[in-house]
Order: structure tokens, then sequence, then C-alpha cells
């Protein structure tokens, strides 16, 4: 476990938690997100929405009483270029011209140099809206009752097979079947969706909290018909993404700098959490039928997945998220024979988007939950179930990847099993449920001690059961498929005139050590301190293009290119010298020798493959990813029979990433993770109201707060990966994934209810558990 | 309408600032005294990004009118640190042991924790307290176990050094830990 | 902020006779405001009505914790800190301390007060149900004079009082519970912390030397437009000894006290099976031979 004790400045950097680089500025509250940024002159903008879900807009009217002057008033007739935010499919406009897909679709923009004034004009203008029906679920889509997108509202359908599903049922012993439905979940970020656009020349300048620099740098160049140049998109200290903050910056950057390109004043648009959470992105909700074949011994032969997932109205990256879900559908087992049939589908709902897993928590939520069922038809063991079939160095993919290093299953669960103590703490939860059923059934003939007055119930009074349940799941890092050759990543260090290196890439610091780990990586190739290192903001003008901070990627793929970098220069300075170096001060002699006498230096790398790397779009054959992270993961929870609430008690889970870069960090992504998964296993509910959010509020979308969250104990597995840098692979979303279905079995066996949609709310838990009870 | 002079201590001067009545505390504070570190998550007190410390008490500035200032004593993230700006343990504390993640929530954290370390003081708050005294802080990066492990660092360093000694066990202590804080845990629910 | 802070005004009295003034004179019917804690959440979402309002907060006629011989006098403007902190008025009323420990996170706790809790008249409110079941009687005054409601007459409906607009509640009166009683009270929120009631039940029971309940009360929140005593529960169970049979009648009653509905936290059915499921853990921790074999 990584231990606060190991935090001395040691030469050596990767793979010591050194105190992170970025937080001096945010404990002192000095750190500069995009509201604490004083613009002279600034406007603020506001954003008026569909209140429907489908429709056309007849017309718009400005409240002739209210007082215009001083507003500027934005619609789609005032986009110099393209009405798109461009991404994958550029279905998307930036503003509705007539049609309405979506309830807060974005139709008109004002803004004020007084929020107030800016605000009221939102109320002010009234949108005329000729409803129309609307596909509001994936049932009323699929069975076209309107249609929001092609002729049959699905935006992407993908098939995997593996050798003869069918063949494969019939031979087994046993065919289990199951449906597994997820909710959706917001990201919920603390800092909400924000961006300052302004003219800079014949260009435009835009900042602001998001992930992707280049996304909103691409999308402004169509929404402006500007040539890359004349772009300039810089990253603020941004409070939390999670995906959240991946696509939408370009549609509400795209918002700010359309009113400040008509202004000529600079605009800040800062949602408020309503805002935020009514019309921005979710976690695709999910349906997810799983047939499995089995033989008596536990073998798993065959896996028959059909998934569904809500795209909502728009393209967006539906087709990546549905990719990743489906590649991750078989889990981390082996099979000989597997049909993976998944589709996005269209409903006119907000577009659905990232979210930390990106569709594989979605689908591992389905298996895991599968798997605990077979166990328990085969009475086995869950734990003997999943050791038995979890993947091993040679096994192959549904795709046909062959896995060849680095393979961590087997060592995550067996830790998580030894963390978590599972076969006794079973055992022993087994008992105490028994004993507490037996208590409560006995009559009370004769009165017990006299309580003590006191307002908490006596612990006899409270009906609570406890249950332990596990987890295993793999998470590909970096890009799906050809993803990250596609993408053609280009990562640079640059000597800045003090003679200190400067990291040059697209990469954001959104929380999770972006900047800390990078300075390690760099600093020990170079042979100088982490803290000698500087990295450059994300800005488009002074960074190359090294992708987004997203897909687990940034450490395993934009990490590597640096550490390539980082012995070019090295081996580049030392030639010059003529002699070895080691340390910041010789560093910096003959950085700046080196730059009087031979001028700048730059060191550039381009994203390569690893060798033997493969992968077909058209048939989804080959390697999805170049390797696996592998997790495991136990919870004990305690269920209140009276009111269905569930409390989890203790987290235990063991995670392979290859080698932590910085335990400190990599265990404060796992137990972050785990968290959000445990909101989204237990409390996080989207609720609905004609195609709304209802819960747009923090009062009533429930995430955990300190005193809900359970201690989480973390461990990593070392098994280095050859093409990581150090032997890193990708953390961010492996720990999203085992938590939710690890809290359904733990529910199951305080209960012997099993929950097969999550949240598993309190009202769904004692309506399951009273029907039981009648049954 | 109308504005009114308030007047209240800011972490350790004096200010006063013409504003109207009913604005809120958080927006006084970051618009007219340029102090940005309170943070504004959800304007409706769950969050707690915007917590500070209102004679000597935590509240949510986003809930308190600029009225209710008026006399006050204020402390904001800005007010933490030591004089001559080093960092507070408590600062320190969340810089080493992965306390801050994006930071968005640090300030109200940090504020909540401080007074949590004010009520307690000469005693190491146990985990569940801990947890329970942060329940009004949402943080959605760390899980909260480094939170929880930085302010009960930062509150025993604040302890007197003999009755730290006198706690300090073997070695063995780090690996039991980790069992202990479950126990605990367990015991407390 | 989706209302215009800066156009609405504050009166700030110096004392209680100036705010009463202010209450009946004021134009357009001023909103006093006590710890602000729901009143800016609402002024957030752009939806509180009203440009006028009175500050309370000065005025030192509403503070204070006194204790008589056998009643406790709390001043409209204690916050819910200081509730829990009070060490003696928690030991002798347990179900209030517990409640104003659920009052939202400390943040709200340190600035909300019993008063505005009262006057706010949320259904879901976490206080009222204790101040129920513990008989509160609440003072109340205008420019005209003062007078006592006892809290169960002062909710008439939904956010709907039966104080006039000019009055002010200055304090709440809490007599001791009987003897020998025991108290009673559990939130039912969806998280631990921090979180708006499903149900919440406040409750007082007391065993005779007959070994019958002869002194019972029952209150609930979230499951009706009032928090309120659940009066033919309380009447099932006065008089009887403890049973199961007791514990199931007083169950069935309660279903008649409550009219819970589907809303934007919870469901119908789910309130009133958790309703019924927390009233049968009170009566067990009562006594346990209210439970059900």
């Amino acid at each position: 476990m990584p231990s606060s004790r190991t935090l001395k400045p040691a030469p050596v950097s990767v793979g010591v938690s050194i105190p992170k680089l970025e937080a001096g500025e945010k404990v002192t509250g000095r750190a500069r997100y995009v509201d604490d940024i004083a613009v002279p002159g600034v406007l603020h903008g506001r954003t008026v929405r569909s209140t429907v879900a489908r429709g056309r807009i007849i017309r718009v009217e400005l409240d002739p009483a209210f007082d215009w002057r001083g507003v500027v008033i934005a619609d789609h007739k005032d986009i110099p270029g393209e009405n798109v935010v461009a991404l994958i499919a550029d279905d998307q406009p930036l503003l509705a011209a007539d049609e309405i897909r979506h309830a807060e679709e974005p139709i008109l923009l004002v803004a004020h140099e007084d929020a107030e004034r800016a605000e009221a004009a939102r109320m002010a203008v009234r949108v005329e809206v000729e409803p129309l029906p609307a596909a509001l679920t994936v049932e009323d889509a699929l069975a076209r009752t309107a249609l929001v997108h092609g002729d049959d509202n699905v935006f992407k359908e993908i098939t995997i097979e593996r050798g003869d599903v069918e063949r494969g049922l019939a031979e087994s012993d046993l065919v289990v079947e199951g449906e597994y439905r997820t909710g959706w979940q917001e990201q919920l970020y603390i800092e909400n969706n924000g961006m300052i656009a302004e003219r800079d020349g014949d260009g435009l300048l835009v900042r602001g909290s998001l992930q992707c620099p280049y996304y909103v740098h691409k999308a402004l160049m169509r929404i402006f018909a500007l040539a890359p140049d004349r772009v300039r998109v810089i990253q603020t200290v941004t409070g939390g993404g999670f995906g959240g903050k991946e696509e939408y910056p370009s549609m509400i950057g795209g918002h700010a700098a359309l009113l400040a390109w008509k202004s000529g004043r600079p605009v800040k648009i800062v949602y408020d959490r309503l805002e935020d959470i009514a019309a921005t992105t979710k976690r695709h909700p999910s349906v997810t039928r799983m047939r499995v074949g089995v033989m008596k011994n536990g073998r798993l032969v065959a896996v028959d997945a059909d998934i569904l997932m809500d795209g909502g109205a728009y393209v967006t990256l539906s087709p990546v998220v549905l990719s990743r879900g489906a590649i991750h559908a078989a889990g981390a087992y082996r099979w000989r024979d597997a049909r993976i049939h998944a589709r996005a589908v269209a409903t006119h709902t907000p577009p659905n988007g990232a979210f930390r897993g990106f569709g594989a928590p979605q689908t591992l939520f389905a298996t895991e939950c599968h798997l605990d069922r077979i166990a328990e038809r085969l009475g086995m063991d869950p734990l003997a179930l999943r050791l038995a079939n979890a993947v091993r160095i040679g096994d192959v993919t549904p795709t046909g990847q062959v896995l060849k290093e680095s393979v961590g299953a087997v060592d995550v669960l067996t830790r998580t099993a030894a963390m978590a103590d599972w076969t006794r703490t079973r055992e022993r939860l087994t008992r105490e449920n028994a004993a507490a059923a037996a208590h409560e059934t006995r009559r009370h003939r004769r009165r017990a001690a006299a309580p003590r007055p006191g307002s908490a119930p006596a612990p006899s009074a409270r009906r609570l059961r406890r249950g332990i349940g596990l987890s295993l799941a793999l998470h590909g890092a970096g890009f799906t498929g050809s993803g990250e050759v596609r993408l053609a990543s280009r990562a640079a260090i640059s000597l800045g005139a003090d003679g200190r290196p400067v990291i040059l890439t697209a990469n954001t610091e959104i929380g999770q050590g972006t900047i800390t780990a990078f300075s390690q990586l760099v600093g020990e190739a170079l042979g100088v301190p982490p803290s000698f290192v500087i990295v450059h903001d994300p800005d488009t003008r002074a960074v190359p293009d090294s992708g987004p901070t997203v897909a687990s990627r940034t450490v395993m793929v934009v990490g590597g290119l640096l550490e390539q970098c980082a012995r070019a220069m090295r081996e580049r300075l030392e030639l010059f010298a003529e002699t070895p170096i080691a340390g910041a001060d010789e560093f910096r002699r003959v950085a700046k020798r080196f730059l009087r006498e031979r001028g700048p230096l730059k060191i550039e790398r381009q994203y390569e493959k690893p060798p033997g790397i493969t992968w077909d779009d058209d048939t989804y054959r080959g390697d999805a990813y170049s390797v696996f992270s592998y997790a495991g993961c136990a919870v004990e929870v305690e269920v209140d029979l009276d009111t269905g609430e569930t409390t989890v008690l203790n987290v235990a889970t063991a995670h392979d990433i290859g080698r932590a870069i910085h335990p400190v960090l990599a265990a404060g992504q796992v137990e972050g993770g785990t968290v959000q998964a445990l909101g989204w296993a237990l409390l996080e509910d989207v609720r609905w109201k004609d195609g709304r959010v209802w819960n747009h509020q923090l009062t009533n979308y429930i995430i955990p707060t300190s005193a809900d969250t359970p201690p989480i104990h973390v461990e990593f597995v070392d098994d280095p990966y050859t093409y990581g840098p150090r032997g890193a692979k990708g953390v961010g979303e492996l720990p999203m994934d085992t938590p939710a279905p690890a809290v359904v079995a733990a529910i199951a066996h305080a209960t012997g209810v099993r929950a097969d949609e999550i949240p598993v709310t309190p009202e769904r838990l004692l309506a399951a558990l009273a029907a039981r009870e009648k049954s | 309408m109308s504005r009114i002079a308030v007047t209240f201590t800011l972490n350790g001067a004096r200010r006063r600032v013409r504003v109207a009545p009913m604005k809120r505390l958080l927006d006084v504070l970051r618009e007219d005294c340029a102090l940005t570190g309170t943070k504004e998550g959800c304007g409706e007190g769950e969050c707690g990004a915007c917590t500070v410390l209102i004679d000597g008490r935590a509240a949510n500035s986003c809930l308190i009118p600029a009225v209710h200032a008026d006399g006050a004593t204020l402390v904001t993230v800005e007010g933490l640190a030591r004089r001559g700006g080093a960092l507070s343990a408590l600062q320190q504390a969340f810089v080493t042991m992965g306390g801050a993640q994006c930071g968005i929530c640090t300030p109200g954290i940090l504020v909540s924790a401080q007074e949590l370390l004010l009520r307690s003081r000469g005693r190491v708050p146990g985990d569940a307290e801990v947890r329970e005294a942060l329940a009004g802080n949402l943080c959605r990066c760390t899980g909260y176990q480094k939170i929880v492990d930085a302010v009960r660092a930062a509150a025993r360093e604040a302890m007197p050094a003999r009755a730290r000694a006198a706690r300090r066990a073997p070695k063995a202590r780090a690996t039991a830990k980790a069992r202990r804080t479950a126990k605990r845990a367990r015991r407390a629910r | 902020m989706r209302t215009a802070l800066s156009t609405l005004a504050v009166a700030r009295p110096r004392d209680l006779a100036e705010a009463l003034v202010l209450m009946r004179d004021g134009a357009g019917r001023p909103i006093p405001i006590a710890g602000g804690t729901d009143l800016l959440v609402y002024l957030n979402a752009g939806t509180q009505k009203g440009d006028r309002f009175v500050d309370l907060r000065s005025l030192a006629e509403l503070r204070g914790i006194r204790a008589g011989t056998d009643r406790f006098t709390v001043g409209a403007l204690t916050t819910f800190s200081e509730i829990r902190e009070h060490a003696a008025l928690a030991r002798r009323f347990p179900a209030l301390a517990a409640a104003a420990a659920e009052v939202g996170g400390r943040q709200i706790q340190n600035r909300a007060t019993v008063g505005g809790n009262i006057a706010n008249a949320s259904p879901a409110a976490d206080s009222t149900p204790a101040l129920l079941a513990l008989d509160a009687i609440v003072h109340v005054r205008s420019s005209d004079g003062a007078r006592v409601i006892a809290l169960d007459r002062l909710f008439r409906g939904y956010r709907d009082l039966t104080m006039r607009p000019d009055e002010l509640i200055t304090a709440v009166e809490l007599p001791f519970a009987p003897e020998r009683s025991v108290q009673f009270f559990r939130k039912v929120g969806t998280r631990r912390a921090q979180s708006i009631s499903k149900v919440v039940m406040a409750g007082v029971l007391r065993l005779g030397r007959d070994g019958r309940v002869d002194h019972v009360r029952i209150a609930l929140g979230s499951v009706a437009p009032v928090t309120l005593r659940a009066r033919a529960a309380e009447a099932s169970l006065a008089g009887i000894a403890p049973s199961p049979v007791a514990s199931y009648r007083a169950r069935a009653a309660l279903m008649d006290d409550i009219a819970p509905i589907d809303d934007i936290r919870s469901d119908r059915e789910y309130r009133r099976a958790v309703s019924g499921n927390v009233l049968e853990q009170f009566l067990r921790s009562a006594d346990p031979r209210f439970a059900r074999g």
C-alpha cells in the first residue's frame, strides 16, 4: 500500500510519491480557475434553451417591455462558418436553427456586462415552439415512435465474433441468461463548465475549463471558418473533468466565442450548477442481455452479449463509447466462443458523452453480475469461478487479440481476496446474518433490561444484514483500435532561456497529477529533479497536439513520448558537453552553453504503435488496445432491511497498472474512481420529467459525501509493461469498472436479493425485498 | 437599489465595503475583496466549496447575505497560511499526502477542517469524526481517503510534542493502521 | 444566482419592537430572514417571491437557551449547532439533538435556526418532527402582543402556517418529556449526511407502572403536506401493553395518518413502507416485546 511515509525527496523520483507539484497553488487559494479570472470589459453570456424535447421553432420573441440596451444577442444566423460542433459526425448544431431535438438544446445567446441583466435578458426571450412527439427511451427509439437519427435511430452498430457461439451454448452444461441495466450518471466535477472568449487580433482566444484544447481548437476553426493559427485555446486550472469536459467545452467555447465575435468584447460564460446538470453530457445508460454457456466444473465456454446504449439526440462520442463498451463486454475472461452485438441508439434527450470508463463500466457491470449469477447456479464460490476463467498470458480476447505480457488478472484477484480475507469474511458474515435473523424472529417473552432513554435505536432494534462481493475487470489503455495511430500524437521538450527543460504537450492537469507525473518521467530521464522541469500551459499556440486527456492515455502514451524526448535531449546535451550530465546545476550550465553556441533546442516525438499491433476497424479484429490494465475489488456492505439503505463498510482493491509512476497519485485515482463508482451503484439517479432532468440541483442529485464513504484499501500489483514509460499502463478509468458489480454481489450476499439494475436505490431494494417476502 | 456599508475583519485585516445588502458573502469576497480562493460549486449550500469561517464557525458563504457579515470576523482559504505565507500544517499535509486533486473543493475543505481542528484542539479526531465534520464538503476527485488522512496528520502535528511521543507506537504502526481504521469505521457504524 | 440580488431591500431593525413594526407596516409583506440557509437557496434558483426583507439576525431578544425547572426555552435564532452542543439540552431532548445533528452539514447547522426551520414550514424539515414529538410550544409576537401556539396547531397546509404574516416566532418552549420515557429520532435520506429526508420520524414513549403505554408521541416529516403528529398511531398505542399485535396495529393506524406522494426524492410506496418499518423500529427500541416474531 502506498504510504505517506515515502515522501522524502530522493534522487530517483519515478515510483516515489514526491509532493504534488500542482498542489501548492490549490491549498492557498492562489490557483486561478476560469471564473476567478478578471477580464476588463467582460460581458456575461447566458444561453436560451429549449424547454421541450422535440419541436420546430416558430419564432423567437424579445419581450418588448424589457430594456434591451447593452444586451448582445446572437443566434445561428450570426455564425460566420458552419453551424456545427465538430466531433465525429458533425451533426450537432452550435445553436438550433429551426429543429429542436432535445430539451435544453441551445437556441439563442445573450450577454451583458452586468450578470444580473444578462440573466434577466435570458428570461425575457420567448421561444415559440411547435412541439412534436418525442422518443425519450431506447425502447421507443427502437420502435421508431419518432425518428431522431437516420431511418432506424441507430447511431452505430458493432458486432464482434469469435468461434461459434450457438455451438458453444449448445455444448455447454448450463446456459445462464440475464439482463442488466445501468443508469445515467452526471460527472459532477465541482467546478461547473466555463469559458472566456475574446477577439485576438484577427483571430480568437478562448480560455477555460477543459480537457482537450485541440478539440475546442478544431471546433472553433469550423464555426468561425478560421485558419488554425488564428484560433488559440488555452486551458485554465480545471476543477475536475471525468470526461465531462472532453467534448462539451467545444459547445460552450463556441457560444462564448460567438458572442465575443459579434460584440468585439470579451465574453465569459460560466454555468451555474442547475444549468450544468440539466444541459451537459452524462454517462450513457445501458441495457445488456447476456447468455453464457458454462460447464459444470465452472469452465466458461461461450458468451452472447447484446448491448444497447442510449446516445441521446446527437452522435457526439457515442460510437466510440459503444466500441469500448463492446470490446470490454467479455470481461477479463477466457472464452472459446463469443458474440458481442452492440448498438448506440438515438433518443430525444440531451446527448450523452464521455465519462470515466467510457462504456466499459456499463458492460463490465453486466458481465460481472452475470458471473455471480452463474456462480450461484453452479453453487461455486464467485472467487473460484473467476480465478478458474481469468485471462492469463497467451489467452485470446474476442477480437482475436493475444495477451502477450503484463496480464495481472489472476494477481489482482488473489491480492484483492487476501486483502478482504475473502473466504473467512464471507463465512463470518453468512453466520452473523443467520444469527441476526434468528434473533429477530425469536419472541421476546421476557422483557429485556429496561432500555436507557436515548435517541439512537438500540442495536437490537435495527434489522441489519451484511455481505461481501467481489469483481474483476480489465481496461484497455489509450484510444481504441487504430485510434492512437490516427491521433498520431506529438509531444516535445524544449530548453527554456534559463536552461531548464520545458515540457510541451496539450495534455491537461485536471486533478490527476499530470504535471507531477510528466515532471517525474522527464526529470528522471534527464537526470534532474522533477521540480526543475517546467510544464508549459496547454496553449495551442505553443504546444503540439499530443491528443486529448482521456482514455487513461496520458501517462502511458504521452508520458512515453516525453520519455523518448527526454532521452534524446540528454543524449544531445551530453554529446555536446562531452560528459555525462547529473543534476540540475550541471544540466542548466550545459543547456545554457548549448543555447548560446548552437541556438534553440526542441525535441519532438510522434506516436508509433508498439511492434506487432494490428487492428481492422471494419471487422473489429485485432489488438483493440496495446495493453490492458486489471483490477479486482471487494466490497463489504450493510443493508438496513427496514429502509433498503445500503452502507458501504469497506473496500479492498488491487490494481495492475504496470508500474505506478507516483503511488500516492495513482492511489488517489483509484480511491476517487472507486467512490464515483459507489455513487453510480447506489446513489446517483438522474430522474427525468418530459425529457428534462428533474433533479438538476445538487440537493437532489446525490453524490457520496465523506460520511458515506468507507475506508478504501488500495494495493498495486507490479507487472511492468515493456512499451509503457517505466512500465506504466493506464489507471484513470479502471477503478470505475469494478465497484458497482461488487456492491450488487455484496447486497445479494447480505439479503439474497440480486439487483440487476443500478443504482440500487433504497426504493428499488426495499421493493425487491418486499417482493421476495411475498413470494 | 441602495447599497449599505458592511464592515468586517477579513483574514486579520479590517475591511469596509459598500454592497447591496442581499449580495452573497461569496460574491463580496470574490468581487469586492478580490479573494477568489473561495469557490462557487452549487450556490445552494450543498457542495461546501464556498465555506469560510465566520466568527470561528464554518459556513457556506453562498447562503450568507452581506448584511450578516457586518461586524463579523471572517477567515477564508487565503487566511490559513502562517504569518509570512508559509503553508500551515494542514495545507502542507494536503500537498504531501495527496489531499488536493483538481483543487476546486480544497479551499472549502481546508476551512471546514480548520474548524474541526479548532474544535478538537489537542486531540486527533478519529476517522469517522473527520468524515462527519467534512460531510458538508463534496469532493469528486479523491474519494476522501487522502483528505481524511491529511486532516488527521495535521491534527497530530498540532499536538504538543510530548503527547505525540507518548502516542507513537513501534514501526509496525504503518501496516497495522489500515486494519485499525477499518475496524474503527465498522464499530462507528 | 438567478435572482437579481441587487434589487432586494433589507431592513435592519435594532430590536424586536422595531422588527415587529416593520413586519406590520412594511410595504408588500416583508419576508423575515433568520439564518438564510433556505432563503438563499430559493433566491439562487429564482423561485423566491418578494423583494423586501427584514433581517432578524441581530435581535438579541431571539437568542439564548434558558433552562427552567420543568422546561427549556430556546430562542428562535438558536442554531442547530448550539442545540447540538448544549449538553443539558441534548441530555433532556436527545431526539432534538439527534435531529439537529442531521440538519445539513456543519456549515448549515452553524447558521440555520430552529425558528427558521419552523417558519419555513417545509414538510421535509428535520427538526419539527422532533419538536412535535416533544410537545413544543411556539412563542410568537406581533406589534399587538404575544401569544403561544402548540406546534402541532401551527401547520395548516403545505407551507401554510396559522401565524399571521406580521407575527414572528420568538422562542420555542420545550417541556421536559415524562420521566423514564424513551426518545427516538430517525431520518431516512438517500445518503448518510447532508440530505433532504424521504421519511423522518421522532417519537417519545413511556410504559406506566402497569406495563402499559401511558405516554406516546409519534411525529413524521416528508409523508404529508406538513410535518405532523401521527394521532391514529398514537391512539392505537395508548393504554396498550407492548406486543407484536400492538406494533402491527400501530403500523396499520399510521397509514391513516400519512399521505405520502411521489416526488423528486422518493415515491409513495417507499414512504409508506419505511414509515411503518421505522415505527416498528421505534417501538422495538422502546421495548423488545413490540418485536414481531
